[in-house]
């Protein structure tokens, strides 16, 4: 039984004392970030622990991260509408928000990250256009812009904004246009996804990031799409995963995740292939022709050959071959197992290439850089996480998110 | 890196340090830090997050006693000319907001401290870790203001800076060329405080397209080498040495690989 009309009909939700707990609990932690954050904003950047030779430390790799794994917004309106995978419209709206949430946080934290934040706006009143970070904030802020319009249609299908003649014939029409937006958001996803990998790629007095390129693309910038397509929607499947365990409901049939699962492996199969190859040509092309062979990125005993096994089998390979095989996708431990796999390995990706590149010594006299960050740092990474928990504790609870609820959760 | 060169004869500022006659006085560290306004912290050991435009490294050979050497490598910004020799310094390149640019009437890498918004994106992009952020406003112990050189900005807390070549003295130097209806500087009107500070005259500055400049002929000696070169960086910072050692140091080479026999295959576009 509802106990508001804000909530959707036929949907049965916690009481408001539970939601209430629960939203404490993570505001609260919201909180300790963002206090960190304002401690940065008036402080400056001597709050964290980077120093010169880290200038890109934890929130950069945050960042990448955040973005890898909020692929799975664009890739799934990709499959949606242009692919026609109509199975997928019972996930997308999950997508869009998880997408939402991560280009929202990523955003935050690239203003928490300049040591200069008013001056946040010179990257495109002044933007230098061969720069591969001017692209990526570009295409960032538009696509926020696009999942925020993604995202209004299923604000107003809350049932009070619904009762609304305007607002409900608003959201009407804004679903009836939603391909165009899946479409400029796929266009505008390749180009900021593949500048994000151009942005390590193109860093030619880094012999560990820098890439062969295509014309004035780096083959980063190629992987790093493609392994946000593969690994984002893994992303989604587990914190639809999550959800359900914690609403303990079962919220989307078994055959949307299947086929949601089945495309992600295929796509991280061809993907950690293709990453292998590259692997391989730099280990034994780019990097010798720089005088580098491949353990001297590797002696270190943190940064050791354990790193590239673990990015390209255990978090490559392995989710890969599961997910391709039906008995793989449907023994529900392997599908978590795989999932978890693929959203560790993508992450993994993003670490080695912000904060290995920063470590290693590129002379013979020099020791690897370290780095361990602060509590500031580190409360500002979590408070995305926190933000992401209540963004979607409100979406569940006050949306109709899963289409598919109702049905496979009748009341009696 | 997007103007054109308007002069005929452009100028290729730079510089070469003779590592065989530096002796790791650090001399070119108090003229930079004294000349360029260059903050400092109450305790300076954590290097990492100091600001200097020169530091001065300390290398050996790692031989034991009595074949031990010991050699002093002063490393100012490299003045990358980039891949191509056009510009495209590692640095220039990646600023998403044209805050440091490539001057292609000199050569010199320029930061522009109020136009840089504090992304770091250059630092990381910079093999010779020749940029320094501004992690604290910059204080100085009372009284020391009123030494501060008029000419060099004092850096805003939240921003990079790195070694100009001292390009406030290149611009004072051409106000008096121009006033006095000359078109060309002599090589003793433009030098650094790093160069006038040594006090072995291990540090040569001048134009390197100038043939009556020493530093152009200097830089065609046998014992020329630049550091990390088979990144294709193109630095204008030429060092001297004698020693094999040195010189191996100062790169990254496979074990059967010979510094100075490696093949160059830097690109030319221009």
């Amino acid at each position: 039984m509802n106990e508001t009309p804000l909530i959707p009909a036929g949907v049965k939700r916690c009481s408001k004392w539970q939601f209430s707990l629960w939203m404490a609990a993570a505001t609260a932690v919201l909180l300790w970030g963002v206090y960190a954050m304002f401690l940065i904003w008036y402080k400056g950047l001597n709050q964290t622990n980077m120093n010169d030779a880290y200038g890109f430390a934890l929130w950069i790799w945050a960042d990448l991260a955040i973005i890898a794994i909020g692929g799975g917004a664009f890739f799934s309106g990709f499959l949606t509408y242009i692919i026609g995978k109509k199975e997928l419209k019972n996930i997308i709206n999950f997508a869009v928000i998880i997408g939402f949430i991560c280009y929202s946080c990523a955003l935050l934290i690239l203003a928490i990250d300049i040591g200069q934040p008013l001056r946040g706006w010179f990257i495109f009143w002044h933007a230098n256009v061969h720069s591969m970070l001017t692209e990526v904030a570009f295409c960032l802020s538009c696509y926020f812009a696009v999942l925020t319009v993604e995202f209004i249609p299923l604000i107003l299908e809350n049932p009070k904004l619904d009762k609304k003649p305007f607002l409900h014939h608003l959201s009407h029409n804004m679903h009836g246009i939603m391909a165009i937006f899946a479409a400029t958001g796929v266009f505008l996803s390749f180009f900021h996804q593949g500048s994000l990998g151009g942005v390590a790629g193109v860093l030619y007095g880094r012999p560990f990031a820098f890439r062969e390129h295509i014309f004035i693309w780096p083959f980063t910038f190629f992987l790093f799409t493609w392994s946000a397509a593969a690994c984002g929607p893994c992303f989604t499947i587990l914190v639809t995963k999550i959800t359900e365990m914690i609403t303990r409901k079962k919220l989307v049939k078994d055959n949307v995740i299947q086929l949601f699962a089945k495309i992600s492996g295929w796509m991280i199969i061809t993907y950690i292939i293709a990453k292998t190859i590259d692997t391989i040509y730099w280990a034994f092309v780019t990097a010798p022709g720089m005088g580098f062979t491949l353990m001297d990125f590797y002696n270190d005993s943190t940064y050791n050959i354990g790193l590239l096994f673990a990015e390209i089998v255990i978090c490559g390979f392995i989710p890969g071959l599961i997910l391709i095989t039906k008995r793989g996708r449907e023994n529900s431990f392997l599908l978590m197992t795989a999932v978890i796999l693929a959203v560790i390995g993508v992450c993994l990706n993003r670490w080695v290439m912000v904060l290995q590149v920063m470590a290693v010594p590129l002379f013979s006299f020099n020791d690897w850089y370290t780095y361990m960050p602060s509590w500031q740092e580190v409360a500002t990474t979590i408070l995305p996480v926190a933000y992401g928990i209540i963004v979607i504790s409100l979406a569940y609870r006050y949306l109709p998110v899963f289409p598919q609820e109702k049905e496979l959760n009748p009341i009696d | 890196m997007k103007e054109k060169n308007n002069h005929k004869h452009a100028k290729r500022y730079g510089m070469v340090i003779d590592l065989d006659k530096c002796t790791g006085c650090g001399s070119c560290m108090v003229g930079c830090y004294s000349e360029n306004n260059i903050p400092f912290k109450t305790d300076e050991t954590n290097k990492l997050d100091s600001i200097n435009w020169i530091r001065v490294f300390k290398i050996t050979n790692n031989k034991p006693y009595p074949d031990t050497e010991i050699c002093y490598l002063p490393m100012p910004c490299m003045q990358c000319d980039g891949v191509g020799k056009h510009g495209h310094s590692p640095c220039v390149s990646v600023c998403p907001a044209v805050a440091t640019d490539y001057d292609l009437d000199t050569g010199i890498v320029s930061q522009i401290y109020t136009r840089c918004f504090g992304c770091r994106y250059c630092m990381a992009a910079c093999p010779y870790h020749a940029r320094k952020f501004n992690w604290w406003d910059p204080v100085w112990p009372a009284d020391m203001e009123k030494y501060l050189s008029p000419n060099v900005s004092p850096r805003m807390r939240g921003v990079v800076e790195k070694c100009s070549f001292c390009f406030h003295r290149y611009q004072l130097a051409r106000n008096k060329a121009y006033l006095e209806k000359r078109e060309e500087l002599a090589e003793d009107e433009y030098q650094t405080a790093c160069a006038e500070a040594c006090p072995t005259g291990a540090i040569t500055f001048g134009d390197l397209n100038n043939k009556s400049h020493a530093v152009h002929q200097l830089i065609k000696s046998p014992k020329a080498f630049r550091l990390l070169e088979r990144l294709k960086t193109n630095p204008k910072v030429y060092y001297l040495t004698s020693k094999n050692w040195v010189r191996r140091a100062g790169d990254n080479y496979l074990a059967h690989e010979e510094p100075g026999k490696i093949k160059n295959n830097i690109k030319e576009h221009h």
